[in-house]
């Protein structure tokens, strides 16, 4: 058994800034990552990160009353709007904190941060370090992670929360290294643990990307926000999905169907290439359904061959990397073919802007979390920021809470972990026992199908339906798999299994929230009700885990009070 | 639907006495990467197998393994673009091993540790802006800036296969990021940590590094860099 104050799940932006947070309070805090934190999925984002800086020429009058004006609208409304004012605020001094601590952002000629233009902004204020903000972001933080002596322990794969009496005070977690389990006693616990792409087959992001962490507290009965609304990169490779930043189109990429036209000015005609994502995806999509993707194909074009190999090369050399490897394109000489891509998943842990949960002594921030500020869809350069905002934000909480005594935590935690370690094991060994079992890798294939076909960029009753049955006898497999490896250090047979169990979990709290909510709002658009209802539908939706089917459904009031909900356009 | 056979190097030092390898026939339709050639036998064929992933888009460096010979990301390397015959697959040689092709990085990473990898000043700055930085000055980060820590250059550098406490060039060119980083401040903080025993004088220019390295990068210039402000340092005693 291992004791520490604090123990922060997860090692990528939110999680390394909550433990630098806590670290530099005097916190006894260790960090638990299932990759190296310098490989988390953070390091993929590319295109930058927001905040009123007014560096750009163009953005000299911006402010962060406008950044949170054009967020809540970016939302559909749905963001609260205390979070999002709180995180605009905080946005200069968070990037001018990670500029003091060494990353690399691009510079104009007169030394300060360079910023581009984004989707859905009134102005140029996404900070940049050419298209590989997040790796630089990432590494700056990893840096002072070391720097600052933050306990971290490397390829940790956290399978649950120990709770006593409805505290959350440690985690049991298999040390892939060592290949055996551990219970980690702590008086606080912070769940940055990331998206939960993987659940959809089309998705940008890293394969660790499952929603782990978010089921543990789901099923620990914290409720999940808001997890129907699920965001749609436009631009993602044809054949693998991987990125192609926003920043393209924000250096002046344009989006070419089979005609040869830059269809964006059917659907958003002031803004063209630079719409939000969520409307830039169903264009695409609706381009493809109309049958004018390329050669009749489901794809259509990002050209970038205008913009010229200098402006590529020193603005774009990652994405022109990516587009070489991964789909033999180059961006130079020819247009890339790309397609809407599953992205980011903008509901989570049903926090406020301190990273509280229900549950005492549990905190989440980043993605995993849903705090919100992101409402209905999230602009581009809003995630890098949720994270370490929230990510600050969350240790600072925590800190709070150690030092007000913790809640007032009177049993002692060691049986529980003891416990709990014993449950975990035992869950490992039925699955060992289950000789000749079905292969979890069937369900999982079936699993991000069905969220890709039937949960996708359009949404209509009959079809979600079909899809939530489809989840709910896959749920009813869960027990007859059997591991093919049973054991041993680095065992991705067990791993795997287990994160299946959380994926579909969380992929029924999405397909239940979609199915429930009967308008279209950003990213949920349902073709059987093309409108927004903001008299029975401006409210969060909570999804509470039941063992036995799919989850119940809450809601919760959105916080408004600065900007009057207005039809959305751009 | 193609097919790829695979040759892949097995040891699990737990249960095994020695290392072998295993062959498997990986169907596939249009393309496949190694890295999803390694899952598709892990899923289907044998659930023992062990390797590291996390991004499959070449940005975090977790799957760098030693396939045909050459050092390379698992998923930036598809099978279409290796020689015909079968794809051999190892762990990169020369660093202790977990399993099969999971490699112990520990001394990597303290070794990465130990160059005090992050930005030093000494001089207040004012929290209400950046430190400005010319775009001539932030073009010097470009290359080192890059280094996705995958070990790749680590592994394939014969001085650290001769001496196990040669910092190596991943630490070395992290060391020159930060040194010609015109914020960064250390002068004397960081560079006794390259001027020793353990530091520059043991790269011997043999420029595996560069072949090594998946990013492209140049982890020889950075160190000859560094030589060169270290022996300016011990001649005339001048700092950077």
């Amino acid at each position: 058994m291992i004791r520490h104050q604090l123990v922060v799940v997860g090692g990528g932006l939110a999680g390394l800034r909550a433990g630098v947070e806590a670290k530099g309070a005097g916190i006894d805090v260790a960090i638990l990552s299932q990759v190296h934190p310098g490989r988390s999925h953070s390091g993929a984002a590319q295109g930058g990160i927001n905040a009123a800086l007014a560096n750009n020429p163009e953005g000299h009058d911006d402010t962060p009353e406008k950044h949170a004006f054009d967020t809540v609208k970016g939302s559909d409304y749905l963001a609260d709007q205390d979070a999002v004012y709180q995180m605009t605020q905080d946005a200069p001094p968070a990037i001018f904190e990670m500029e003091h601590w060494g990353c690399p952002f691009s510079r104009y000629d007169d030394g300060r941060i360079a910023q581009r233009p984004f989707g859905g902004a009134g102005f140029p204020r996404t900070c940049y370090g050419a298209d590989k903000t997040g790796h630089y972001l990432l590494h700056t933080l990893v840096e002072q992670a070391y720097r600052r002596q933050v306990r971290i322990y490397m390829e940790q794969f956290v399978t649950s929360l120990i709770v006593v009496d409805g505290q959350c005070r440690g985690v049991v977690a298999y040390d892939m290294i060592r290949g055996g389990f551990e219970a980690f006693v702590a008086d606080a616990v912070i769940i940055a643990t990331g998206g939960a792409g993987r659940t959809y087959s089309n998705t940008t992001n890293a394969i660790i990307s499952t929603g782990y962490g978010a089921a543990m507290a789901y099923h620990a009965g914290v409720p999940l926000k808001d997890m129907e609304f699920v965001q749609f990169h436009p631009t993602g490779l044809y054949t693998t999905n991987i990125l192609m930043t926003e920043g393209c189109r924000g250096e002046g990429a344009y989006l070419i169907n089979d005609l040869g036209e830059r269809f964006m000015a059917r659907y958003a005609p002031s803004v063209m290439e630079l719409a939000p994502r969520d409307i830039a995806a169903r264009s695409i999509w609706t381009e493809i359904l109309e049958g004018r993707g390329i050669g009749g194909k489901d794809f259509v074009y990002l050209d970038l061959r205008h913009l010229g190999e200098q402006k590529i090369a020193e603005k774009l050399p990652g994405i022109r990397d990516l587009a070489i490897h991964f789909e033999g394109v180059d961006p130079v000489t020819d247009p890339v073919p790309i397609v809407p891509s599953q992205h980011y998943t903008m509901g989570g842990i049903d926090t406020d802007r301190d990273g509280v949960t229900r549950m005492p002594g549990l905190y989440a921030a980043g993605e995993c979390a849903c705090v919100s500020v992101h409402g209905a869809n999230r602009l581009g350069g809003n995630s890098l920021l949720e994270t370490i905002v929230f990510g600050r934000r969350a240790g600072k909480a925590v800190v709070e809470f150690l030092a007000g005594g913790g809640g007032g935590r009177a049993a002692p935690a060691a049986a529980a972990a003891v416990e709990a370690l014993a449950a975990v094991q035992a869950r490992v060994d039925r699955l060992s026992r289950t000789a000749a079992g079905e292969n979890a890798y069937d369900i999982r294939a079936e699993m991000i199908d069905t969220m890709k076909l039937n949960f996708g960029i359009f949404r209509e009753a009959r079809q979600m339906q079909e899809g939530i049955d489809k989840l709910l006898s896959l749920k009813a497999r869960l027990p007859g798999i059997g591991l093919r490896h049973a054991g041993g250090a680095f065992n991705l047979d067990m791993i795997r299994t287990i994160e299946l169990e959380g994926m579909l979990d969380v992929a029924l709290a999405t397909a239940v929230g979609a199915f429930k909510r009967t308008e279209s709002r950003g990213s949920h658009a349902r073709t059987d009700y093309p409108n927004r209802d903001d008299e029975h539908w401006l409210e969060h939706t909570l999804a509470l885990y039941r063992s036995d089917g799919p989850p119940e459904l809450d809601v919760k009031p959105v916080a408004l009070g600065m900007f009057e909900p207005q039809e959305r356009k751009y | 639907m193609s097919e790829a056979r695979f040759r892949i190097k097995r040891f699990d030092p737990a249960s095994d006495t020695a290392p072998r390898y295993d062959t498997f026939v990986v169907p596939y339709e249009g393309n496949l990467t190694v890295l999803e050639g390694l899952f598709s036998i892990q899923e289907r064929q044998d659930g023992s197998l062990s390797f590291r992933y996390c991004c499959r888009a070449a940005v975090c460096g977790s799957c760098a393994m030693y396939i045909n010979g050459r050092y390379r990301l698992a998923c930036q390397t598809n099978v279409s673009q290796l020689p015909a015959g079968d794809v051999t697959v190892e762990p990169m040689p020369h660093l202790p091993l977990v399993r099969d092709l999971v490699c112990d990085m520990t001394d990597f990473f303290a070794k990465y540790e130990y160059i005090k990898p992050w930005l030093i000043r000494d001089e207040a700055h004012d929290p209400e802006r950046e430190i400005p930085q010319s775009p001539k000055a932030r073009r010097k980060l470009d290359m080192p800036i890059d280094c996705i820590l995958c070990g790749c250059c680590y592994s394939s550098c014969p001085s650290v296969w001769g001496e196990e406490n040669y910092l190596g060039p991943a630490a070395l060119l992290k060391a020159y990021r930060f040194e010609v980083d015109s914020r960064d401040q250390a002068r004397r903080e960081r560079l006794p940590n390259f001027d020793n025993e353990r530091g520059v004088y043991r790269c011997h220019t043999i420029t595996n590094c560069m072949e090594a390295c998946p990013k492209e990068l140049n982890p020889t210039e950075g160190i000859q860099w560094l030589k060169g402000a270290a022996v300016r340092r011990r001649l005339f005693g001048r700092l950077k």
